[in-house]
């Protein structure tokens, strides 16, 4: 897979879907539509500021609450390349890798890279640089089965390319 | 290695003798269940894939429920595309306004959830049906494609956290109470990736309302589902309400589990959950300043049932809601409402001064049908009180049971029904 490189935005613990994209925008599922308000009620100039590429870190439980698959779609749509976190709320994680957002849970990367560093992540090996400080983390990993998903640009790819989602690596 | 509940019935899904938590596998689906919000989003998904329909027109359950009656076009059109969906397929379980109501309240009244099934659903509140022992968790809408699709989901399967229940509630005290006490006490990831199994002798003390409410709240503590071991109660539920033939799995006496805590029921006391986190509760004799309210919502997966609308009707009996408060009831569905029309219930409700709507999720969401305005509060028995959930994002949401919202309601500030005159 390749590597995401970009300019980080940082948040803290409990990020839920409905700041991520809250619910009076869910009458559209358009993704650029719900781009536009990415963020937008806990950070109103994330959308004027991120660029392709940039990065997302929070720290504990990011995207809690709702099953809303709008929050990463809208995340993605917004040209974030990877979102990593301390921990994920377990249906956006699942959300994530359905729709090929690339996410990595590590604990010390979250708590120590810092808005605007520059952070680079190689989701082959886990391995996550801050560019800024010069330091490297070890993230998870991903289950040679999520890896097939996320390269698929989703499960909706993967299963039309093996039929079946049986094939559990 | 003994099994959890959760994991006997996620083996015998699978196919599988014997899992153990971590393990990866694929299982066979009894229900994929959608609203008006996730399933446009999966039919598009769906149509993307290289199939022929849906896999079962009889295990699909389609609900618009969040923005309906619609709210404006946009939310029309979901509803259209949804419609016209279930109409192609042959779904059998789609509900118009008319037959519809809040999707966990209504698919257990229709008997589609029993025991031993296991179940997902493009909402998060699909945990609920572990008060009847049956596996079910949320997922979001390319799941749920996948699972229209094809009859399978694949699943980690989770490790425990054992909630052993020990004597009665107080008079006051409901399962809202119980689920609010336990998030409050693990936190909002205190179960991440985790089942909540709940037993013990006081799963005897709470009805099937209550049970319904506590599975309905797993998720607010982070859980993949909440469930209760299957009991006579439970099983009269099934009988009266569904024809279908459940299963009933039991824990292995030598099940493993993270974590366990017994609490005494008899103990515990109506409980709020203070902005924004669901975790940040306080027992109402912990509330020593004024918190005035605006409005008070009691409806939504989580509190919409008859038992709520009964609790709330005894304490609005005789009684009128605070001068510019505004008390909206929503009963969850259409044989609820009819129940509590019934019942009288409806009446002493607009004799009181509050209003009565058709079921929809609305407000829970900030969707419709009681936004917040800047800066104002509101006692709600539904079931998130994140930043800007109902409406502005300095509005406040304070979590509670029906008991205590429209106690609430009557004092114009956060009250224990306990203590009205």
């Amino acid at each position: 897979m390749k590597a995401a490189k970009g300019t980080v935005f940082k948040y803290g613990d409990n990020v839920d879907t409905d700041v991520i994209i809250p619910a009076r925008y869910l009458n559209s599922s358009d993704p650029a539509e719900l781009a536009t308000h990415c963020m937008e009620d806990i950070d109103k100039n994330f959308i004027s500021k991120v660029k392709k590429g940039d990065i997302i870190v929070a720290t504990k439980n990011f995207g809690c609450g709702s099953s809303r698959e709008h929050a990463p779609i809208a995340i993605k749509a917004a040209g974030v390349s990877c979102v990593i976190a301390e921990t994920f709320a377990r249906i956006f994680y699942r959300n994530a890798i359905n729709i090929g957002l690339p996410i990595v849970e590590c604990p010390e990367a979250a708590c120590a890279i810092e808005a605007g560093d520059e952070v680079e992540v190689n989701f082959d090996t886990g391995v996550i640089t801050d560019v800024t400080k010069g330091t490297t983390y070890q993230g998870q990993a991903f289950p040679e089965f999520m890896q097939k998903i996320i390269a698929a640009e989703g499960l909706v790819n993967y299963i039309n390319t093996t039929q079946s989602h049986a094939d559990l690596g | 290695m003994g099994m959890t509940m959760t994991q006997k019935i996620l083996a015998a899904h699978a196919g599988l003798d014997h899992v153990e938590a971590g393990q990866l596998i694929e299982a066979d689906l009894d229900l994929v269940l959608g609203n008006d919000i996730t399933s446009p989003v999966a039919i598009h998904e769906m149509e993307k894939m290289k199939v022929n329909g849906v896999f079962d027109k009889d295990k699909i359950a389609l609900v618009p429920d969040h923005f309906v009656p619609n709210k404006d076009i946009k939310s029309a059109e979901h509803c259209k595309c949804v419609r016209e969906f279930a109409r192609k397929n042959e779904i059998t379980n789609y509900f118009e306004v008319g037959q519809m109501g809040i999707e966990h309240a209504l698919l257990p009244e229709q008997g589609l959830t029993v025991a031993g099934d296991v179940i997902i659903g493009a909402d998060s509140h699909t945990c609920t049906y572990g008060a009847l022992g049956a596996f079910s968790t949320g997922v979001g809408s390319t799941d749920m494609a996948a699972g229209m699709a094809t009859g399978k989901a694949w699943f980690k399967v989770p490790s425990a956290i054992k909630f052993n229940l020990t004597g009665k509630p107080s008079e006051w005290v409901s399962g809202k109470d119980v689920i609010l006490h336990i998030i409050g006490m693990i936190g909002v990831d205190g179960a991440l990736y985790k089942s909540m199994e709940f037993v013990g002798d006081s799963i005897k003390n709470l009805s099937m309302d209550d049970r319904f409410t506590i599975a309905n709240m797993a998720i607010e503590a982070g859980g993949k589902n909440g469930i209760f071991p299957v009991d006579e109660l439970a099983i009269a539920y099934m009988k009266e309400h569904s024809t279908r033939t459940y299963k009933v799995y039991e824990a292995d006496a030598d099940a493993v589990y993270d974590e366990e805590y017994t609490i005494d029921l008899s103990t515990l006391r109506p409980t709020i959950a203070f902005p924004h986190l669901p975790e940040n509760t306080k027992t109402i004799d912990e509330i020593t300043e004024d918190i005035k309210i605006d409005q008070v919502v009691i409806g939504s997966c989580t509190n919409g049932r008859l038992d709520d609308l009964r609790i709330a009707a005894k304490v609005l009996q005789g009684r009128h809601v605070a001068e510019g408060m505004r008390c909206i009831v929503i009963p969850a569905t259409q044989k609820i409402y009819l129940q509590a029309m019934e019942e009288g219930l409806l009446k002493t409700f607009i004799e009181a001064g509050a209003i009565v709507s058709t079921p929809t999720c609305g407000p829970c969401l900030g969707g419709y049908m009681g936004i917040l305005a800047e800066g104002e509060r509101c006692v709600s028995t539904t079931n998130r009180n994140f930043v800007g959930r109902m409406g502005h994002v300095s509005s406040e949401i304070y979590l509670a049971s029906p008991a205590v919202a429209a106690a609430s309601a009557v004092a114009g500030k956060i009250f224990c029904p306990c203590k009205l005159s």
